[in-house]
């Protein structure tokens, strides 16, 4: 795992004063937000809250319009960004997987893209992780909602990110789905990465997140503590 | 990444992109018959005449060109819409231009596909006299064709977002292509009647000239057009 120039850097994220808009309408206004090695933040917040405006912001794939934006110590401005990519896994709201290409071609495609050998070993080992290697062979167009998650999830695991985000990460899961979200969590985290999860089910997130933020507004702030009650009892 | 890592990930994008055409095989058998539907309705409308259709013949080839052409661009950039894959494209890490370099090979291998049928098409339909200049007509179809793909990538990508897309690109494109297309559209008509006034040459280079302004042009800013 890379997780940044000097290792005593603690902070695998830091937004400060992050703002963005879509046209007139400011959907963040100055987020300020820090994930730490080690932890789990789970980020709460309404539909259109902005949940996922600030995690692509945070991937470096939508530029923050002010504010700053710094991923294990690097800020993402400019030739920088690809030393950020290098150290995000994103799973977005989609699985973004190529339906006519099969388990295996998806994910060696993505070895390749990050620069990395696609010999089948490997492949075979990590669709075996997600509960997808009997079908490797199968084009993606044949996958339920969960396989395509599940193989999304090992896509963004490939490169080893210090930075893991999350968008609605349980959803069209089973209880072992869910429970392997939690495992690949749990393994960046002790690997001393960080994980900001953007979710509505925390009793799925709540036995591996540290920390509940509130996106409303625009603006982040901690959950109130009576909301985040069921979740406390979840482990988390 | 170095100049080899960025070469590894355009060839990926390419392999890539070639393989899902390959298994949605219907996609460019489509696009095939597209262009040879145009072209023979081209041939039907011009009648019998064997003058008249050898004069029209280079036109007509590139407009076949140019119009299938536009159909394999627009889905160039439609897999990676379906499931949202482009984000996850964009997400990798490296140059986004292996991106576009790749778009830009598998596209341009997917055209020359179309022209490798649309060629031997016109020279029967058409009346080509072949024999008068064939390399000289391949050049010409090798450097307009990279003009036309080069320029048609970095449109596609522009107008791939864009839910008027399949419209949007041609609007876009065909002013653009104009120099391309009378370029292209003389020299082969000049290589055809065996470059006689030796203006094939003068037209090979102008479309190398547009090849290198396009490219440059093109890879400069990709950047800023993919990104959201």
């Amino acid at each position: 795992m890379i997780v940044g120039p000097g290792s005593s850097h603690t902070q695998v994220l830091e937004l400060h004063g992050v703002a963005h808009r879509f046209g007139r309408q400011w959907v963040l206004r100055g987020v300020d937000l820090s994930v730490a090695a080690g932890e789990v933040v789970a980020l709460a917040g309404g539909n259109g809250a902005g949940k996922t405006t600030l995690l692509k912001v945070a991937a470096s794939l939508l530029p923050p319009m002010r504010g700053s934006v710094r991923v294990c110590g690097i800020d993402f401005h400019g030739d920088r960004a690809s030393a950020v990519r290098e150290r995000v896994g994103y799973l977005g709201h989609s699985p973004a997987l190529y339906e006519d290409l099969t388990a295996r071609e998806n994910l060696a495609f993505a070895l390749r893209m990050h620069g990395l050998p696609a010999g089948d070993p490997d492949l075979v080992r990590r669709l075996d992780e997600v509960g997808l290697a009997p079908h490797a062979d199968v084009r993606v167009r044949r996958f339920s909602s969960g396989m395509r998650r599940r193989l999304a999830l090992a896509r963004t695991l490939l490169g080893g990110p210090a930075l893991l985000l999350m968008d609605e990460p349980y959803a069209s899961l089973d209880s072992h789905g869910v429970e392997l979200v939690n495992q690949m969590v749990t393994r960046v985290v002790e690997e001393g990465g960080g994980v900001l999860m953007a979710t509505h089910d925390f009793q799925a997130g709540g036995r591996v997140t540290h920390r509940i933020m509130r996106l409303d507004g625009g603006r982040v702030a901690p959950l109130d503590p009576d909301t985040a009650a069921p979740l406390d009892e979840g482990g988390g | 990444m170095s100049l080899r890592a960025e070469l590894r990930r355009t060839v990926a994008v390419a392999g890539k992109d070639l393989l899902a055409e390959g298994r949605a095989w219907a996609g460019v058998a489509s696009v095939i018959l597209f262009a040879a539907t145009a072209l023979l309705l081209f041939g039907f409308a011009l009648g019998p005449d064997v003058e008249a259709l050898r004069q029209a013949g280079p036109g007509v080839l590139w407009l076949g060109i140019f119009f299938s052409g536009i159909l394999v661009l627009n889905r160039s950039y439609q897999v990676e819409l379906e499931g949202g894959a482009l984000e996850a494209l964009l997400g990798y890490p490296g140059d986004r231009r292996a991106i576009f370099a790749g778009k830009l090979l598998a596209n341009l291998s997917l055209v020359f596909l179309v022209e490798a049928i649309l060629l031997p098409m016109t020279v029967v339909l058409f009346h080509f006299p072949l024999e008068n200049g064939t390399l000289g007509i391949l050049a010409v179809m090798g450097l307009g064709t990279l003009g036309f793909v080069t320029l048609g990538t970095f449109y596609a990508a522009m107008s791939s977002r864009s839910r008027a897309r399949e419209v949007l690109l041609p609007l876009l494109l065909f002013p653009m292509l104009v120099p391309v297309l009378v370029a292209a559209v003389q020299g082969t008509g000049a290589f055809l009647d065996g470059n006689a006034m030796g203006y094939g040459g003068a037209w090979l280079r102008l479309l190398l000239a547009f090849d290198i302004i396009f490219l440059v042009a093109t890879f400069w800013a990709f950047e800023h057009v993919i990104g959201e």
